[in-house]
C-alpha cells in the first residue's frame, strides 16, 4: 500500500528521528511511503488557542495535499485527533461548507500509527527489538479523543527484548496542552509534577508516548531533573531493530 | 474574606485564572484536602457507574431529553407554569438576579419573616441571594453542612456538590468552635459529632422559620412538579416544614415529562455523590392543604440563558445537571480547587458555563483554564463535549478583541509561515541558527514560562523533510495513491 506520512510540524522540526522511524518501520512491513512536502502543520495549536480564522488556511492545505492518497498515517495521536474533530468546525467556522464536505470526506483515511498498524495492517508483532526498560503514557487525545485504546501496547508488547512496566494513573494529563502550558505556566507545572514522579516511581529508563508533544513536555521535566530518564516516541520503539 | 465572583451583582473577578490559580497551587493543605477528596469521589463514582451496563445508553437518553427540552424550551416553560398554577403554585419570570432577588425578598416580606432557612442551591447562589436578602433585613441560614460550613466561615463554595472541599474536619471543628454559640469546647473532629454539632445548631431553625427557599433540581413541565435530590434531609426540612416555600429555578432544569426523570434519577445520584440512589429525593407540585407549604412559589429565572440557548455551540452547556463529576475528574480542579474560577461554577463546566452567562469579555481568561485533556467529556452523564466548547469561546475571546495584540500577531505569523512549505522550511532553517520570537527563550518571550520548569530540547541539524529530499531527492509532491 502506498502511504502518505502526515508528520505533524513539530515532529517535522524538532523530531525528526520520529518521522524517519515511521518510515523504516512501514518499508520494513512491504508498503511504500511517500512525504508530500506541501505539508506543513494541521493548525491545531491556531485552533486550540482560538485562532479558527487563521487555520482555516492549513486546513485547506491539508485536505489538498493529502486528499489524492488513500491511506494518511501520522504518528500522533493529538493531530490526528484535530483532523477528525475539528477540521470540519474550522469549516464552518468560516462557512466554507464545500470545505467541510472535502474534510468528511479524507478524514477516514486518516490514521494514527497504531491504529494503522493494528486496524489496517493487522499486525501487532512488528518485528522490533527493544532492550530496555519502557513505560508507556497513554496522552490525552490518542485515549480520549483518537480513542486508541490499548492499541500502543499490544504493538508494545510484542516487542523482543522489552521490558514493559505499567505507568500509575497513565491516563492523568502531563499538563501540556499546547499554549495551556505557557498561558497556565504554574498549573501545567503542577500537574508535569505529578507525572515526573509517577513515571520515575516505574523506574523505567524510557518513557514513551505516540505524541511527541506530551514528550516534549515531560520530557522537559525529566531532563530539567537530570532524572536520567529519556523520551522515544512509541514509531522510534517499534522500528528498533537487532 | 470571601472570594469575588463573577456576574454577581457589583462584583468582578479582581483577577485572572492564571495569578489566582497560582496562589492556590502554594496552598499546601488546599492541595492535599483537594487531591484526596476528589480521588476518592472519582475512584467511587467510576466503580458504580461501572455496575450498570446501560450508562452509555442512558447518557445519550439524557443528552436527548435536555437537547429536546432546550429546542422548544419556550412551550415547556408554558406548560409548566399551567400544571404549576393549576395545582396552586404562583410562578414568577424573572429575567435577572435583581428581580429573582426581589421576588423572593417580596415573598418573605409579605410574611413578616426575618428569617428564611435555606435548601443547598446552585442558582441562588448565582444570583447572589444571601447578600440580597441581607439588604433587605432577612437573614437566610444555609442548612446544608458543608453550605454552612462556608457561610459561617465567611467564605464562598469552591465545589459545585462538596462546597467546603477546600476545608478540613480539624478546619471544620476549629470554625464551629468559634462561629456556633453555646458548642460543646470538648468537640472533636470527628465526622459525627461534626455533623451532630449542626444539626443541634439548625434544629431550632428549622421549627421557627415561616418561609423555606429552594433552588430545583428538575422541573417537569407535563405536570408543574419541582424536584430536589438531596443526601443530608435538611433539603426535605426546609421543603416541609415551613409554611411558604419559594423556589428559584434556571429555565433549562425543564424536562418534559414525568417519566424522564427515570433516567435522570439514574444519572445524577451516580455521577454527583457516586451513590446508587441519594438517601433524599423530594417531588412537590402546588399546594396540598395540610400537607407541607401552603404558598409555594416557583421563580424561573433566565439571568443569561437565553443567550447561551441562541449559541449552536455553545448551548450543551444547558444541558448541565450540576453533579460536578467534571469537577472530580478535571486535573486543573484538583490542583486549584474552585476559587481561581471566580464563579459559582468552578471546574470545567464553569469554564465553559461562566463565560457563557456574563459575556466572555467579562470572562476572558476561564475558557483557557483547561490543557483539553478530555476527561470531563468522558464522565459528563449527559454528554457536554466541554473541550469542544473551550475551544468554542477561545475563538469568541480571540475575535471579540478589538485591536491586535502580541499573541494574535504572533499566531498570523505562524499561520503565514505554515501557509506555504518554502516559508516552513525557511522558518526550520533560521529555528536552529536565530533566536526566533516563539521558540527560543528571551526575557520577554512566552517561552520563559515553558523554561522556569522545563529544558527545551537542542532543534536538530536537519529537519525530517530536509533528510527526505537529500535522501528521497524530493519526491514530486501530492502524489497520487
Amino acid at each position: 500500500m502506498r502511504v502518505a506520512l502526515f508528520l505533524t510540524c513539530l515532529d517535522d522540526t524538532v523530531f525528526p528521528e520520529t518521522g524517519k522511524a515511521v518510515v523504516r518501520l512501514l518499508e520494513r512491513l512491504g508498503h511504500e511511503v511517500d512525504f508530500p512536502l506541501a505539508q506543513t502543520c494541521c493548525g491545531q495549536m491556531h485552533v486550540n488557542t482560538g485562532y479558527q480564522r487563521e487555520a482555516a488556511p492549513l486546513v485547506r492545505r491539508f485536505v489538498d495535499v493529502f486528499a489524492p492518497y488513500q491511506a494518511v498515517v501520522s504518528p500522533s495521536g493529538s493531530c490526528v485527533g484535530s483532523v477528525r474533530h475539528q477540521h470540519e468546525t474550522v469549516a464552518r467556522h468560516v462557512g466554507d461548507e464545500r470545505l467541510a464536505t472535502s474534510v468528511r470526506e479524507l478524514r477516514p483515511r486518516v490514521y494514527e500509527l497504531s491504529e494503522f498498524l493494528v486496524d489496517v495492517l493487522g499486525v501487532t508483532d512488528v518485528g522490533a527489538y527493544y532492550p530496555h526498560r519502557v513505560t508507556y503514557h497513554a496522552t490525552c487525545h490518542s485515549l480520549r479523543v483518537a480513542h486508541l485504546g490499548d492499541r500502543p501496547l499490544r504493538l508494545l508488547r510484542a516487542v523482543r527484548g522489552i521490558d514493559l512496566v505499567e505507568l500509575p494513573q497513565a491516563e492523568q494529563c502531563c499538563g501540556f496542552g499546547g499554549t495551556f502550558a505557557v498561558k497556565n505556566a504554574d498549573t501545567s507545572t503542577a500537574m508535569l509534577a505529578d507525572k515526573v514522579r509517577a513515571v520515575l516511581d516505574t523506574g523505567a529508563e524510557v518513557l514513551t508516548a505516540g505524541d511527541n508533544s506530551c514528550l516534549l513536555h515531560i520530557g522537559g521535566g525529566l531532563r530539567r531533573l537530570r532524572s536520567g530518564v529519556r523520551t522515544v516516541h512509541l514509531a522510534e520503539i517499534l522500528a528498533g531493530t537487532e | 474574606m470571601a472570594p469575588t465572583w463573577l456576574g454577581l451583582p457589583a462584583r468582578r473577578g479582581p483577577e485572572k485564572f492564571p495569578a489566582a490559580a497560582r496562589r492556590a497551587l502554594a496552598d499546601s493543605q488546599l492541595r492535599r484536602n483537594l487531591r484526596k477528596a476528589t480521588t476518592t469521589i472519582r475512584t467511587r463514582r467510576a466503580e458504580v457507574v461501572a455496575e450498570l451496563e446501560d450508562w452509555e445508553q442512558l447518557r445519550a437518553a439524557g443528552k436527548a431529553i435536555k437537547d429536546q427540552a432546550l429546542a422548544s424550551l419556550d412551550g415547556y416553560l408554558e406548560q409548566f407554569e399551567r400544571a404549576a398554577t393549576a395545582a396552586g403554585a404562583q410562578v414568577h419570570w424573572a429575567r435577572d438576579a435583581a428581580e429573582a432577588n426581589a421576588a423572593v425578598a417580596a415573598v418573605a416580606r409579605a410574611h413578616g419573616a426575618r428569617e428564611v432557612v435555606k435548601v443547598k442551591s446552585m442558582v441562588t447562589e448565582e444570583i447572589g441571594l444571601n447578600d440580597a436578602l441581607a439588604a433587605d433585613g432577612i437573614a437566610a441560614v444555609e442548612t446544608d453542612l458543608a453550605e454552612l460550613i462556608v457561610q459561617l466561615a465567611g467564605d464562598r463554595p469552591s465545589h459545585i456538590l462538596v462546597p467546603a472541599i477546600h476545608k478540613n474536619r480539624s478546619e471544620v471543628r476549629e470554625l464551629f468552635l468559634q462561629k456556633i454559640g453555646g458548642v460543646d469546647p470538648a468537640l472533636t473532629d470527628e465526622p459525627h459529632r461534626l455533623a451532630a454539632a449542626a444539626r443541634e445548631h439548625l434544629r431550632r431553625t428549622f421549627l421557627a422559620a415561616k418561609v423555606g427557599v429552594s433552588g430545583a433540581n428538575f422541573a417537569v413541565a407535563e405536570t408543574g412538579s419541582l424536584v430536589v435530590l438531596e443526601s443530608e434531609g435538611n433539603g426535605r426540612m426546609c421543603l416541609t416544614l415551613p409554611e411558604v416555600l419559594v423556589s428559584v429555578v434556571g429555565i433549562e432544569k425543564i424536562v418534559p415529562t414525568w417519566a424522564d426523570l427515570e433516567v435522570f434519577l439514574q444519572l445524577l445520584p451516580r455521577s454527583s455523590t457516586a451513590e446508587r440512589m441519594n438517601p433524599y429525593t423530594t417531588v412537590w407540585t402546588g399546594v396540598h392543604p395540610g400537607d407541607g407549604p401552603q404558598e409555594v412559589h416557583v421563580v424561573l429565572l433566565d439571568n443569561g440563558r437565553t443567550r447561551v440557548l441562541a449559541d449552536e455551540v455553545g448551548r450543551q452547556a444547558l444541558r448541565c445537571i450540576r453533579c460536578s463529576a467534571c469537577l472530580n475528574v478535571c486535573p486543573v480542579y484538583e490542583r486549584v480547587g474552585g476559587h481561581p474560577y471566580h464563579s459559582v461554577y468552578p471546574g470545567p463546566i464553569g469554564a465553559i458555563l461562566t463565560p457563557q452567562l456574563v459575556g466572555v469579555e467579562n470572562a476572558s481568561s476561564l475558557p483557557y483554564a483547561s490543557s483539553l485533556c478530555g476527561a470531563c467529556y468522558e464522565v459528563c452523564p449527559v454528554a457536554i463535549d466541554i473541550p469542544e466548547v473551550l475551544v468554542h469561546l477561545r475563538a469568541e475571546v480571540v475575535e471579540s478583541k478589538p485591536h491586535r495584540t502580541a499573541e494574535s500577531t504572533a499566531m498570523q505569523a505562524m499561520a503565514w509561515v505554515f501557509g506555504d512549505e518554502r516559508r516552513f522550511a525557511a522558518a526550520q532553517r533560521a529555528a536552529r541558527l536565530a533566536p526566533l520570537s516563539g521558540l527560543v527563550p528571551g526575557p520577554l518571550s512566552p517561552m520563559t514560562r515553558w523554561t522556569s520548569a522545563r529544558d527545551l530540547p537542542p532543534i536538530p541539524a536537519e529537519s525530517f523533510r530536509a533528510w527526505w529530499q537529500r535522501e528521497r531527492g524530493g519526491a514530486p509532491e501530492g502524489g497520487g495513491a
